[in-house]
C-alpha cells in the first residue's frame, strides 16, 4: 500500500481532501499550524494511498508515498 | 513511486492564495506538465498582475510579469524572440476576457504559436470581488448586489464559445473541483503544450475555478456549485484539436 506524508505547517484548512477522500482516511486534527489553520491527519489504517488528495489539495500538502508492486 | 508537488513550486513553503483558491491546483498542474514533458529549464512563462502575478513568488521558472490584462501579447514578443522556447500565458478571467480580451482574440486569430491557460472564477478576484464580463446571471459581487442582470450587467461572456469558431490549435475547458476534473485539466494543459511543440499554433486552455473569499461559499461548497451551476453555463470539454489520446 503506502503512506501519506503531511506538510501541515502548508495547510489552509479548505478541507477539500477529506471532502474527496474515497476511504474517509482524513480528518481534523484538532492542531492548529503557525498560520493558524486547524490542519488534517491523515488514519494509516484506512488509508490506500490512492492520491486523491493530493490531486485536490491547493496548498501541496500531502504527498503520496506508494509501495512498489511488481 | 512518489508522488509530490514539484520541487520548483514548493520552496517557498507554500504561497499566499486564500484558502481553497483553485490558483494552487492551477500552478501545480502546470508544474506537473512541464516537469513531464521536461520543459522545466527553458519554459518562459509570462504572468499578469493581480492574484494571477502571485505565482512568480511561488515557483522557480523563468517568469515575466506583463503590464494587466497584456500577457498574452507579452508570450506573443517572447515567443517572437525566443521561437525554440515553451511560452506559457498565465492569466485570470479578468486579464484575459476584460482588460485585455482584444490582445486575446487578435492573437489566436494570427495563432500565434503560445499556450494560453486562463483561470476563470467569474468576477475580479483581487480587488474585492466586483463582477467581471464572465459573471453569471444572478450571481451576487460587491458591484452586482442584488446579482447581476441583462439590465445593469450585461450578457456572459464564453470567450471558449467565441474562440470555437477560429482557426486555432487547440481549446478546452476544464474545472477545478473534484478530482476527476483536476486530472482531466491536466491533460488539456499538457495537450496543449504539446501543441506548441509541434508548432501547431494557439492553444488556449481556461481553467473555472473556485474564488472562496469572493463568492463568500466555503471551498466544499464552491465545488459543489462549479459542477452544479457553473459548468452548466459554461461547459467543460475540448472543442478544437481533441485528436489523439481521448482525454
Amino acid at each position: 500500500m503506502g503512506k501519506v506524508v503531511l506538510h501541515t505547517q502548508r495547510c489552509k484548512g479548505c478541507y477539500l481532501c477529506i471532502r474527496e477522500c474515497p476511504k474517509k482516511a482524513i480528518r481534523k486534527s484538532g492542531i492548529n499550524n503557525k498560520k493558524g489553520y486547524e490542519v488534517i491527519e491523515v488514519d494509516g489504517q484506512l488509508c490506500v494511498a490512492c492520491g486523491t488528495c493530493y490531486v485536490v489539495c491547493p496548498d501541496y500538502v500531502l504527498e503520496i508515498h506508494r509501495e512498489e508492486t511488481t | 513511486m512518489v508522488i509530490k508537488a514539484p520541487d520548483r513550486i514548493t520552496y517557498t513553503d507554500g504561497h499566499s492564495f486564500c484558502p481553497g483558491c483553485g490558483h494552487g491546483t492551477a500552478i501545480r498542474l502546470i508544474g506537473e506538465v512541464l516537469q513531464e514533458l521536461k520543459l522545466e529549464e527553458d519554459s518562459i512563462i509570462v504572468l499578469d498582475v493581480a492574484c494571477g502575478g502571485m505565482p512568480i513568488d511561488v515557483w522557480r521558472y523563468d517568469t515575466i510579469e506583463a503590464a494587466h490584462g497584456r500577457p498574452v501579447p507579452t508570450a506573443v514578443g517572447v515567443k517572437m524572440v525566443r521561437p525554440d522556447q515553451p511560452v506559457l500565458a498565465y492569466l485570470g478571467d479578468g486579464a484575459a476576457y476584460s482588460i485585455g480580451l482584444a490582445e486575446t482574440i487578435h492573437s489566436a486569430r494570427r495563432n500565434d504559436n503560445i499556450v494560453v491557460i486562463v483561470l476563470n472564477n467569474c468576477v475580479f478576484g483581487m480587488t474585492g470581488g466586483q463582477m467581471s464580463p464572465t459573471t453569471l446571471q444572478g450571481q451576487v459581487t460587491t458591484s452586482s448586489p442584488n446579482g447581476k442582470n441583462m439590465e445593469s450587467g450585461g450578457a456572459t461572456l464564453d470567450v471558449v464559445k467565441l474562440l470555437s469558431s477560429m482557426d486555432i490549435a487547440y481549446l478546452a475547458r476544464g474545472a477545478i473541483c473534484d478530482a476527476a476534473n483536476i486530472r482531466k485539466a491536466k491533460k488539456y494543459i499538457k495537450k496543449a503544450m504539446e501543441k506548441q511543440l509541434n508548432q501547431e499554433g494557439f492553444s488556449l486552455v481556461e481553467l473555472l475555478s473556485p474564488c472562496p473569499t469572493n463568492w463568500k461559499m466555503t471551498p466544499s461548497r464552491c465545488a459543489d456549485h462549479i459542477k452544479e451551476h457553473v459548468t452548466s453555463i459554461f461547459p467543460v470539454g475540448e472543442f478544437i484539436g481533441k485528436e489523439g489520446e481521448q482525454v
